[in-house]
Protein backbone atom coordinates (compact mmCIF):
# COMPACT_ATOMS: atom_id res chain seq x y z
CA UNK A 1 0.00 0.00 0.00
CA UNK A 2 1.31 3.35 -1.37
CA UNK A 3 1.63 6.33 1.59
CA UNK A 4 -0.13 8.41 -0.41
CA UNK A 5 -3.40 6.34 -0.18
CA UNK A 6 -2.36 5.94 3.66
CA UNK A 7 -2.55 9.76 3.76
CA UNK A 8 -6.01 10.15 2.03
CA UNK A 9 -7.44 7.20 4.16
CA UNK A 10 -9.76 9.58 6.43
CA UNK A 11 -11.08 11.69 2.91
CA UNK A 12 -13.01 9.28 1.18
CA UNK A 13 -13.28 5.98 3.36
CA UNK A 14 -14.91 8.07 6.46
CA UNK A 15 -18.59 9.38 6.39
CA UNK A 16 -16.97 12.76 6.81
CA UNK A 17 -15.10 14.85 5.13
CA UNK A 18 -13.21 17.88 6.31
CA UNK A 19 -12.65 21.19 4.27
CA UNK A 20 -9.93 20.80 2.18
CA UNK A 21 -10.24 17.35 1.17
CA UNK A 22 -10.34 15.81 -2.15
CA UNK A 23 -12.38 13.69 -3.98
CA UNK A 24 -11.06 12.87 -7.04
CA UNK A 25 -7.66 11.04 -7.51
CA UNK A 26 -5.66 11.92 -9.99
CA UNK A 27 -3.45 15.28 -9.71
CA UNK A 28 -4.26 16.04 -13.41
CA UNK A 29 -7.82 16.65 -12.29
CA UNK A 30 -7.38 18.47 -8.96
CA UNK A 31 -5.06 21.12 -11.02
CA UNK A 32 -8.41 21.33 -13.57
CA UNK A 33 -10.09 21.49 -10.45
CA UNK A 34 -8.23 24.56 -8.96
CA UNK A 35 -7.89 26.59 -12.05
CA UNK A 36 -11.48 26.31 -12.68
CA UNK A 37 -11.91 28.06 -9.79
CA UNK A 38 -9.22 30.18 -10.29
CA UNK A 39 -11.09 31.22 -13.99
CA UNK A 40 -14.31 31.83 -11.94
CA UNK A 41 -13.24 34.10 -9.61
CA UNK A 42 -11.46 35.65 -12.19
CA UNK A 43 -14.32 36.74 -14.28
CA UNK A 44 -16.05 37.79 -11.21
CA UNK A 45 -13.40 39.76 -10.00
CA UNK A 46 -12.99 41.40 -13.38
CA UNK A 47 -16.87 41.62 -13.45
CA UNK A 48 -17.00 43.64 -9.95
CA UNK A 49 -14.38 46.23 -11.16
CA UNK A 50 -16.06 46.89 -14.26
CA UNK A 51 -19.67 47.28 -12.79
CA UNK A 52 -17.93 49.79 -10.94
CA UNK A 53 -16.82 51.88 -13.59
CA UNK A 54 -19.11 51.33 -16.27
CA UNK A 55 -22.34 53.47 -17.14
CA UNK A 56 -23.85 50.66 -19.06
CA UNK A 57 -25.99 49.54 -16.16
CA UNK A 58 -28.69 51.44 -14.08
CA UNK A 59 -26.17 53.26 -11.51
CA UNK A 60 -27.93 53.05 -8.43
CA UNK A 61 -27.99 49.19 -8.82
CA UNK A 62 -24.39 49.12 -8.54
CA UNK A 63 -24.04 48.83 -4.97
CA UNK A 64 -26.26 46.04 -4.92
CA UNK A 65 -25.15 44.46 -7.95
CA UNK A 66 -21.38 44.29 -6.01
CA UNK A 67 -22.81 42.56 -2.64
CA UNK A 68 -24.17 39.62 -4.85
CA UNK A 69 -20.62 39.58 -6.83
CA UNK A 70 -19.34 38.91 -3.84
CA UNK A 71 -21.53 36.59 -2.59
CA UNK A 72 -21.22 34.56 -6.07
CA UNK A 73 -17.52 34.85 -5.67
CA UNK A 74 -17.07 33.71 -1.75
CA UNK A 75 -19.49 30.69 -3.04
CA UNK A 76 -16.81 30.06 -5.88
CA UNK A 77 -14.18 30.31 -3.31
CA UNK A 78 -15.63 27.33 -0.89
CA UNK A 79 -16.51 25.12 -3.58
CA UNK A 80 -13.29 25.04 -5.56
CA UNK A 81 -10.94 25.86 -3.55
CA UNK A 82 -12.44 24.81 0.14
CA UNK A 83 -13.97 21.70 -1.38
CA UNK A 84 -17.28 22.75 0.54
CA UNK A 85 -19.71 20.73 -1.29
CA UNK A 86 -23.35 19.16 -0.90
CA UNK A 87 -22.16 15.94 -0.68
CA UNK A 88 -23.90 13.59 2.69
CA UNK A 89 -20.00 13.59 3.39
CA UNK A 90 -19.68 17.10 4.10
CA UNK A 91 -23.10 17.35 6.20
CA UNK A 92 -20.80 18.96 9.19
CA UNK A 93 -19.18 21.30 7.21
CA UNK A 94 -22.02 23.09 5.59
CA UNK A 95 -24.24 22.80 8.80
CA UNK A 96 -20.96 24.73 10.52
CA UNK A 97 -20.52 27.01 7.72
CA UNK A 98 -24.59 27.58 7.62
CA UNK A 99 -25.20 28.37 11.43
CA UNK A 100 -21.79 30.77 10.60
CA UNK A 101 -23.25 32.49 7.97
CA UNK A 102 -26.73 32.77 10.33
CA UNK A 103 -25.01 34.99 13.06
CA UNK A 104 -22.80 36.96 10.20
CA UNK A 105 -26.27 38.20 8.94
CA UNK A 106 -27.47 38.40 12.45
CA UNK A 107 -24.37 40.76 13.34
CA UNK A 108 -24.19 43.07 10.14
CA UNK A 109 -28.14 43.15 9.06
CA UNK A 110 -29.18 43.54 13.12
CA UNK A 111 -26.58 46.56 13.70
CA UNK A 112 -27.40 48.27 10.23
CA UNK A 113 -31.06 47.83 11.29
CA UNK A 114 -30.66 49.07 14.70
CA UNK A 115 -28.55 51.47 13.79
CA UNK A 116 -29.86 53.62 11.17
CA UNK A 117 -33.24 53.42 13.28
CA UNK A 118 -31.62 55.23 15.66
CA UNK A 119 -29.81 57.72 14.26
CA UNK A 120 -33.54 58.55 12.00
CA UNK A 121 -35.10 59.00 15.32
CA UNK A 122 -32.46 60.88 16.88
CA UNK A 123 -33.08 64.87 17.87
CA UNK A 124 -30.56 66.85 15.56
CA UNK A 125 -27.04 67.20 17.36
CA UNK A 126 -27.42 71.18 17.65
CA UNK A 127 -30.83 70.98 19.23
CA UNK A 128 -29.34 68.49 21.41
CA UNK A 129 -26.97 70.51 22.47
CA UNK A 130 -28.99 73.68 22.82
CA UNK A 131 -31.35 71.42 25.82
CA UNK A 132 -27.84 71.20 27.51
CA UNK A 133 -27.39 74.60 28.07
CA UNK B 1 -12.95 0.27 -4.17
CA UNK B 2 -9.74 -1.10 -1.96
CA UNK B 3 -9.52 -0.69 1.78
CA UNK B 4 -6.53 1.67 2.03
CA UNK B 5 -3.96 1.70 4.72
CA UNK B 6 -5.29 2.18 8.06
CA UNK B 7 -2.81 5.77 9.44
CA UNK B 8 -4.50 5.61 12.87
CA UNK B 9 -4.23 2.04 13.02
CA UNK B 10 -0.72 2.27 15.52
CA UNK B 11 -2.90 4.90 17.60
CA UNK B 12 -5.17 3.24 20.15
CA UNK B 13 -6.80 6.73 20.87
CA UNK B 14 -8.98 5.58 17.79
CA UNK B 15 -11.02 3.19 17.99
CA UNK B 16 -10.89 -0.20 19.63
CA UNK B 17 -8.85 -2.77 17.96
CA UNK B 18 -10.33 -4.96 15.83
CA UNK B 19 -12.12 -2.22 13.84
CA UNK B 20 -10.36 0.02 11.11
CA UNK B 21 -9.73 3.58 12.15
CA UNK B 22 -10.44 4.25 8.60
CA UNK B 23 -13.84 2.65 8.42
CA UNK B 24 -15.33 5.23 11.48
CA UNK B 25 -18.16 7.02 10.37
CA UNK B 26 -17.78 9.53 12.26
CA UNK B 27 -21.27 8.86 13.61
CA UNK B 28 -20.26 6.37 16.34
CA UNK B 29 -20.09 3.46 14.09
CA UNK B 30 -16.51 2.14 13.88
CA UNK B 31 -15.08 4.89 16.99
CA UNK B 32 -14.38 8.05 16.50
CA UNK B 33 -13.85 9.56 13.08
CA UNK B 34 -9.84 9.98 11.94
CA UNK B 35 -7.72 12.46 13.73
CA UNK B 36 -7.45 14.00 10.08
CA UNK B 37 -11.13 14.85 9.71
CA UNK B 38 -11.00 15.61 13.28
CA UNK B 39 -8.51 18.24 13.04
CA UNK B 40 -9.58 19.98 9.99
CA UNK B 41 -13.31 19.94 11.39
CA UNK B 42 -11.92 22.13 14.53
CA UNK B 43 -9.95 24.69 12.26
CA UNK B 44 -12.73 24.54 10.32
CA UNK B 45 -15.01 25.78 13.29
CA UNK B 46 -12.16 28.37 14.76
CA UNK B 47 -12.09 30.07 10.48
CA UNK B 48 -16.13 30.40 11.30
CA UNK B 49 -15.45 32.09 14.66
CA UNK B 50 -12.40 34.46 12.90
CA UNK B 51 -15.28 35.23 10.35
CA UNK B 52 -17.76 36.61 12.82
CA UNK B 53 -15.56 38.68 14.22
CA UNK B 54 -15.17 39.85 10.96
CA UNK B 55 -18.80 40.64 10.41
CA UNK B 56 -18.69 43.16 14.01
CA UNK B 57 -15.71 44.75 12.10
CA UNK B 58 -17.95 45.04 8.57
CA UNK B 59 -21.05 45.99 11.02
CA UNK B 60 -18.91 48.92 12.35
CA UNK B 61 -17.78 50.05 9.36
CA UNK B 62 -21.32 49.95 7.51
CA UNK B 63 -22.64 51.92 10.37
CA UNK B 64 -19.97 54.55 10.56
CA UNK B 65 -19.56 54.75 6.68
CA UNK B 66 -21.11 58.34 6.20
CA UNK B 67 -19.40 59.30 9.97
CA UNK B 68 -16.31 61.83 8.14
CA UNK B 69 -16.56 64.36 10.56
CA UNK B 70 -15.34 66.51 7.92
CA UNK B 71 -12.62 64.30 6.57
CA UNK B 72 -11.77 62.47 3.43
CA UNK B 73 -14.60 59.99 2.50
CA UNK B 74 -13.98 56.75 0.92
CA UNK B 75 -14.51 58.15 -2.59
CA UNK B 76 -12.23 60.45 -2.40
CA UNK B 77 -9.18 58.22 -0.67
CA UNK B 78 -9.88 54.86 -2.42
CA UNK B 79 -7.88 54.19 -5.46
CA UNK B 80 -9.29 51.27 -7.34
CA UNK B 81 -5.71 50.54 -9.32
CA UNK B 82 -4.05 49.53 -6.03
CA UNK B 83 -7.24 47.40 -5.14
CA UNK B 84 -6.80 45.49 -8.51
CA UNK B 85 -3.31 45.11 -7.45
CA UNK B 86 -4.24 43.34 -4.43
CA UNK B 87 -6.75 41.52 -5.61
CA UNK B 88 -4.72 39.67 -8.06
CA UNK B 89 -1.54 39.10 -5.77
CA UNK B 90 -4.39 37.58 -3.03
CA UNK B 91 -6.21 35.54 -5.52
CA UNK B 92 -3.38 33.93 -7.18
CA UNK B 93 -1.32 33.13 -4.04
CA UNK B 94 -4.68 31.12 -3.06
CA UNK B 95 -4.21 29.39 -6.11
CA UNK B 96 -0.78 28.43 -5.74
CA UNK B 97 -1.67 27.62 -2.13
CA UNK B 98 -4.00 25.18 -3.86
CA UNK B 99 -0.83 23.49 -5.96
CA UNK B 100 1.06 23.68 -3.26
CA UNK B 101 -1.51 21.11 -1.53
CA UNK B 102 -1.55 18.80 -4.24
CA UNK B 103 2.20 18.39 -4.22
CA UNK B 104 2.34 17.61 -0.63
CA UNK B 105 -0.74 14.64 -1.98
CA UNK B 106 2.09 13.51 -4.12
CA UNK B 107 4.98 14.22 -2.15
CA UNK B 108 6.97 16.84 -3.81
CA UNK B 109 9.76 18.09 -1.67
CA UNK B 110 10.56 20.47 -4.43
CA UNK B 111 7.20 21.37 -5.68
CA UNK B 112 5.78 21.99 -2.06
CA UNK B 113 8.60 24.62 -1.51
CA UNK B 114 8.02 26.04 -4.82
CA UNK B 115 4.42 26.18 -4.46
CA UNK B 116 4.67 27.79 -1.21
CA UNK B 117 7.35 30.26 -1.68
CA UNK B 118 5.46 31.62 -4.68
CA UNK B 119 2.14 32.20 -2.38
CA UNK B 120 4.72 33.53 0.26
CA UNK B 121 5.99 35.97 -2.02
CA UNK B 122 2.50 37.13 -3.77
CA UNK B 123 1.42 37.39 0.19
CA UNK B 124 4.34 39.58 0.94
CA UNK B 125 3.58 41.92 -2.46
CA UNK B 126 -0.13 42.17 -0.78
CA UNK B 127 1.14 43.23 2.13
CA UNK B 128 3.56 45.88 0.92
CA UNK B 129 0.70 47.11 -1.46
CA UNK B 130 -1.64 47.26 1.49
CA UNK B 131 1.29 49.25 4.02
CA UNK B 132 2.36 51.45 1.42
CA UNK B 133 -1.50 52.23 0.76
CA UNK B 134 -2.28 52.92 4.77
CA UNK B 135 1.10 55.02 5.01
CA UNK B 136 -0.28 57.08 2.21
CA UNK B 137 -3.85 57.92 3.67
CA UNK B 138 -1.35 58.35 7.42
CA UNK B 139 0.66 61.45 5.21
CA UNK B 140 -2.69 62.77 3.86
CA UNK B 141 -3.76 63.46 7.71
CA UNK B 142 -6.16 60.60 6.84
CA UNK B 143 -5.08 58.20 9.95
CA UNK B 144 -7.01 56.31 11.78
CA UNK B 145 -7.86 59.19 13.99
CA UNK B 146 -9.41 61.51 11.77
CA UNK B 147 -13.09 60.18 11.69
CA UNK B 148 -15.23 57.43 12.64
CA UNK B 149 -15.12 56.26 9.15
CA UNK B 150 -11.78 55.98 9.00
CA UNK B 151 -11.17 54.34 12.82
CA UNK B 152 -13.71 51.34 11.69
CA UNK B 153 -11.79 51.32 7.79
CA UNK B 154 -8.42 51.12 9.19
CA UNK B 155 -9.47 48.29 12.12
CA UNK B 156 -11.47 46.54 9.73
CA UNK B 157 -9.10 46.47 6.79
CA UNK B 158 -5.80 46.27 9.29
CA UNK B 159 -7.04 43.35 11.13
CA UNK B 160 -7.01 41.47 7.51
CA UNK B 161 -3.85 42.59 7.03
CA UNK B 162 -2.74 41.04 10.58
CA UNK B 163 -4.24 37.94 9.72
CA UNK B 164 -2.58 37.85 6.44
CA UNK B 165 1.07 38.41 8.04
CA UNK B 166 0.41 35.89 10.72
CA UNK B 167 -0.15 33.26 7.58
CA UNK B 168 3.19 34.51 6.21
CA UNK B 169 5.05 33.62 9.25
CA UNK B 170 2.61 30.68 9.50
CA UNK B 171 3.64 29.72 5.39
CA UNK B 172 7.29 30.01 6.96
CA UNK B 173 7.05 27.77 9.18
CA UNK B 174 5.32 25.31 7.32
CA UNK B 175 8.28 25.46 4.57
CA UNK B 176 10.86 24.57 7.07
CA UNK B 177 8.80 22.14 8.95
CA UNK B 178 8.11 19.98 5.46
CA UNK B 179 12.09 20.76 4.38
CA UNK B 180 13.41 19.46 8.03
CA UNK B 181 11.12 16.54 8.95
CA UNK B 182 9.60 15.49 5.53
CA UNK B 183 5.71 14.50 5.31
CA UNK B 184 4.83 13.80 8.42
CA UNK B 185 1.22 13.04 9.39
CA UNK B 186 1.27 15.26 12.03
CA UNK B 187 3.32 17.85 9.95
CA UNK B 188 0.39 17.39 6.73
CA UNK B 189 -2.64 17.71 9.12
CA UNK B 190 -0.92 21.72 10.33
CA UNK B 191 -0.40 22.22 6.90
CA UNK B 192 -4.25 21.20 6.12
CA UNK B 193 -4.91 23.66 8.59
CA UNK B 194 -2.64 26.34 7.36
CA UNK B 195 -4.08 26.29 4.08
CA UNK B 196 -7.80 26.64 4.95
CA UNK B 197 -6.65 29.37 6.73
CA UNK B 198 -5.27 31.32 3.92
CA UNK B 199 -7.71 30.27 1.28
CA UNK B 200 -10.36 31.78 4.37
CA UNK B 201 -8.04 34.94 3.93
CA UNK B 202 -9.02 35.27 0.43
CA UNK B 203 -12.52 34.82 1.12
CA UNK B 204 -12.56 37.70 3.74
CA UNK B 205 -10.53 39.84 1.01
CA UNK B 206 -13.37 39.51 -1.49
CA UNK B 207 -15.71 40.84 0.91
CA UNK B 208 -13.00 43.52 1.43
CA UNK B 209 -12.91 44.38 -1.83
CA UNK B 210 -16.11 44.27 -3.08
CA UNK B 211 -18.17 46.11 -0.33
CA UNK B 212 -15.27 48.81 1.21
CA UNK B 213 -12.83 49.45 -1.49
CA UNK B 214 -15.68 49.01 -4.64
CA UNK B 215 -19.05 50.21 -3.25
CA UNK B 216 -16.74 53.16 -1.46
CA UNK B 217 -15.63 54.39 -4.16
CA UNK B 218 -18.95 55.04 -5.63
CA UNK B 219 -19.87 58.53 -6.13
CA UNK B 220 -22.30 59.19 -2.48
CA UNK B 221 -25.78 60.35 -4.20
CA UNK B 222 -25.32 56.40 -5.47
CA UNK B 223 -25.21 54.93 -2.21
CA UNK B 224 -28.15 54.20 -0.14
Amino acid sequence: MSERSDYEAGSHVGADRVPGSREERTVAREVRGYLLGLGFAIVLTIASFWADQTHEIYRSGVAVALLVLAVAQIGIHLVFFLHITTAPDNANNILALAFGVLIVCLVVFGSLWVMLHLNHNMMPMDRLLQMQR
Amino acid sequence: MSTPALPLAHDPAFGPVGIAPGQASGHGAGGPAPKRIVVGYGFWIFLLSDVIMFSAFFAAYAVLFKNTAGGPSANELFGLRNTGTETACLLASSFTCGMASLAVGVRSQKWTQLALLVTGLLGLAFIVLELREFTGFVARGAGPSRSAFLSSFFTLVGCHGAHVSAGLLWLGTMMAQFYAKGFRQDIRHRFLCFSLFWHALDIIWVAIFNLVYLVGALPPELLP
